[in-house]
């Protein structure tokens, strides 16, 4: 058995653990957003302050500013909003963007993720958009590629331009932040806001990209819903994240409701009695009017109304949900521009 | 067999099946251990080779009973010969490797071709038989064949054996021949989809949860047919052997049912007593394996459990898989990492470095106790008489740990990079060197 080659020495230094280095470090290509908590303040207040330059800026300003760049998405869930606003925000900037989903493509062929980011990265991707239904896609995406990737939500774990999106709503509702300023976001800038994130915790990537995000901000996150769909250590995610089960009593804290849809398609055998379900947690105008009628309702979309909310609440004066959708091409144009301006090229 | 004298001198011997821990010389001859005496006693004439073992440990071989060796099928993996290499490296001479191979090891022909001399084993295989027919849980193989074949025990191990009634079948047919049943402890009908442990880890990456309970539930289950059996017949003595056990409730469930005296015997896997669900960090897939890395509570039971005994041996479930079932994403990529290098090293560290179990414990729970609990007799002591099985290792050097100079064929494993204590020095199967640093 003598005389084995010896490989090359592996570059990490000696005795430190693989597995737990990897926690909390953001080692990823520049540029990339693939969770929430890879954000530092300053950078949440440079990506709020550019999306307000570039939604002011004049569209054939805006259209010089990244000519000629190439994105691709990459989308193997469907989706209407993210996919739509994405793309819109990069035509808007000049990007030469190109979709691939896993319907028309040779995922179906069962092309491997890294192959097809390979793949994407060779045609001149110089940044890559994905939506995907593992949690952890787009780490293993950014790995293959070196590339920048942003998140448009991967799985149950997270969707940061989501939660962006959100804040920015957020902030321009309660006219909290000059959201202009670069450097403008701190801890205490949501002092005193509670965000009471309401259903399908447990299988939700924007309750959880929104509850790591606000409460650094000083919000007060309270995730309401019944334990199959809210377990207990749910709260374990952060600080600042409550449990209340009593959707009134955690509406009457509540400056924001964020609604959740139901997802039939995560539910994987659970049994959710709808009727039941409808009857504690759906947000009405009744329950709005006597427990939080001066609050603002989110919902991430897309909604089942008449479930979880609705119509009148959904068209409703205290309705954001179309704002939402506004501000998501906003930050997405800046964050389209974060990758590629500090990312991408070279 | 003509392999040539050995005389180890200067070393400590350490073996808990004869209780010495005292400087001795060892002498292999024939392939057997020939003397075991005082430091000097033993005429350095006697031997061609002698091996200067001073501020070494000389300790029977290690046993791991719980290793995937992949042939036949799955040789871009593993090797028998590359899997048994990494385990004479790791100090092992001697392995069970488990059934799950491709075609399943169901029938005594493979039996018969794993043990064949041109699978180039460097160490003593023992091939751990199906216990159902593809390992489908739904009819039993061919027990007394396959024993006939080498099979040292029945396992689906990848799977559990889910129904009551066959799980029953297979022991009361085991018990038969003296066999154990080796479960993989898992509720399948509440792991669906699951990738990691269930609890605050899991909720944050967004990923289903396997429960503690669908470990236990089946231990459990498993326990109840036992008794079931021994009281329906009194001359029944059926033994299970818990696989990579990994939960504090499912260990508590196996020191019950040692204590009412049932032939109960549990194994843990370094991983499990070494990381947290933690590891996994943002979805590093060589900390994926099943069961999964466990909650803080649980691995420090999983430590305790072997301070006090409950646990009667360290095994690897050396799983090695090829760095394209790992480059995905994370809830299809492949379970288990390799385990036979850093086995010895990881086990000084957390239980003699960190709890303070005492060496020659350590070296019990790696050789006599995994040869006792699966019943490999005449293996895991260092006794004039028996096969020369040995390992030297130098207890107080630390070494690092890279795949990237592992013998293995496959690269999965959180540890590289990490510093371990306790280098293997020699390994020595049957009176021949099969290993020297």
């Amino acid at each position: 058995m003598a005389g084995k080659k010896r490989a090359t020495r592996s570059a990490r230094p000696a005795g430190v653990p693989a597995a737990s280095s990897a926690v909390a470090i953001n080692d990823y290509p520049a540029g990339s957003l693939l969770s929430v908590n890879h954000l530092t303040l300053d950078d949440v207040s440079s990506i709020l302050a550019a999306a307000t330059e570039l939604e002011a800026a004049r569209p054939r300003e805006r259209a010089k500013l990244l000519d000629g760049r190439k994105a691709a998405l990459l989308f193997y869930e469907s989706s209407t909003r993210t996919r739509t606003s994405f793309e819109l925000a990069a035509k808007s900037l000049g990007v030469v963007t190109t979709l691939v989903s896993d319907k028309s493509s040779s995922i179906e062929k069962g092309e491997s993720l890294k192959d097809t980011g390979i793949t994407l990265r060779a045609l001149g991707a110089e940044c890559i958009i994905l939506r995907h239904l593992s949690s952890g896609a787009p780490y293993l995406l950014a790995r293959a590629t070196g590339l920048p990737v942003l998140n448009a939500g991967d799985g149950m774990h997270e969707h940061p331009s989501q939660a962006l999106l959100d804040l920015r709503t957020i902030l321009a509702r309660l006219r909290l932040a000059p959201a202009a300023r670069r450097g403008a976001i701190s801890r205490t800038t949501l002092r005193g806001v509670t965000v009471v994130i309401t259903g399908d915790i447990l299988h939700s990537r924007v309750a959880r990209s929104n509850s790591l995000l606000l409460p650094r901000l000083g919000a007060r996150v309270v995730f309401c819903g019944p334990p199959e769909l809210l377990p207990e250590h749910a709260v374990t995610i952060g600080r600042g994240v409550s449990i209340e089960r009593d959707f009134d009593k955690a509406l009457a804290k509540a400056d924001v409701v964020m609604m959740l849809r139901i997802q039939k398609e995560r539910l994987a055998g659970l049994q959710l009695d709808l009727a039941e379900y409808t009857d504690r947690y759906q947000l009405h105008n009744e329950r709005l009017a006597l427990y939080a009628p001066k609050a603002c309702v989110l919902h991430p979309g897309p909604i089942n109304r008449g479930l979880e909310i609705t119509s009148e609440v959904a068209d409703g004066p205290q309705s954001m949900i179309a704002e939402q959708v506004r501000h998501g091409v906003a930050i997405r144009m800046s964050l389209l521009v974060r990758a590629l301006q500090t990312g991408g090229r070279g | 067999m003509s392999v040539k004298a050995i005389l180890i001198r200067g070393g400590r011997v350490v073996d808990s099946s004869t209780g010495v821990n005292a400087e001795r010389d060892v002498l292999l001859k024939d392939g057997l251990v020939a003397a075991i005496e005082e430091p000097g006693r033993i005429p350095r004439g006697q031997a061609a080779t002698v091996i200067d073992a001073s501020e070494l440990i000389v300790a029977p071989g290690f046993v791991d009973i719980h290793v995937h060796l992949r042939e036949p099928g799955q040789g871009y993996k593993e090797t028998i010969a590359t899997g048994t290499a990494a385990a004479a490296a790791g100090g092992f001479t001697s392995v069970c490797c488990m059934p799950n191979t491709t075609p399943v090891n169901g029938e005594p022909e493979i039996t018969r071709w794993m043990l064949e001399p041109a699978r180039r084993a460097v160490v003593n295989v023992f091939p751990v038989a199906a216990a159902t027919v593809g390992s489908l849980g739904e009819e039993l193989t061919e027990y007394d064949k396959m024993q006939v074949a080498g099979a040292v025990g029945v396992s689906d191990d990848g799977k559990p054996i889910l129904e009551d009634e066959i799980m029953r079948r297979a022991l009361v047919a085991a018990t038969r021949l003296g066999l154990p049943v080796i479960q993989h402890a898992e509720d399948t009908r509440l792991t669906g989809g699951c990738s990691v442990n269930a609890g605050p880890v899991a909720f944050r990456l967004g990923l289903r949860g396997y429960l503690v309970e669908a470990e236990a539930a089946i231990v459990e289950r498993d326990l109840r047919l036992v008794r079931e059996i021994m009281a329906a017949d009194k001359g029944m003595r059926p033994h299970l052997h818990v696989a990579h056990l990994s939960t504090a409730r499912a260990l508590e469930a196996v020191k019950q049912a040692k204590s009412e005296g049932l032939w109960v015997t549990c194994e843990v896997a370094p991983h499990h007593f070494t990381l947290t669900d933690e590891a996994v960090g943002d979805y590093d897939t060589h900390a994926k394996m099943y069961p999964p890395l466990r909650s803080e509570e649980d691995r420090n039971a999983m430590i305790q459990g072997l301070l006090d005994g409950t646990i009667d041996a360290i095994a690897t479930d050396h799983a090695p898989h090829a760095a394209h079932e790992n480059e995905v994403e994370f809830e299809r990529a492949a379970n288990g990492i390799t385990g036979l290098e850093t086995s010895l090293g990881l086990s000084l560290k957390l239980l003699h470095g960190k709890h303070g179990m005492k060496l020659e414990r350590v070296v019990h729970l790696l050789s006599t106790g995994p040869a006792r609990a699966i019943g490999l007799k005449g293996l895991g002591g260092l006794v004039v008489g028996a096969a020369a099985d040995v390992v030297l290792f130098d207890a107080g050097r630390e070494w690092t740990f890279r795949t990237a100079e592992s013998w293995s064929k496959s690269r999965n494993s959180p540890f590289d990079g990490w510093d371990l204590p306790g280098r293997v020095e020699v390994t020595i199967r049957g009176g021949a060197m099969v290993y020297r640093r």
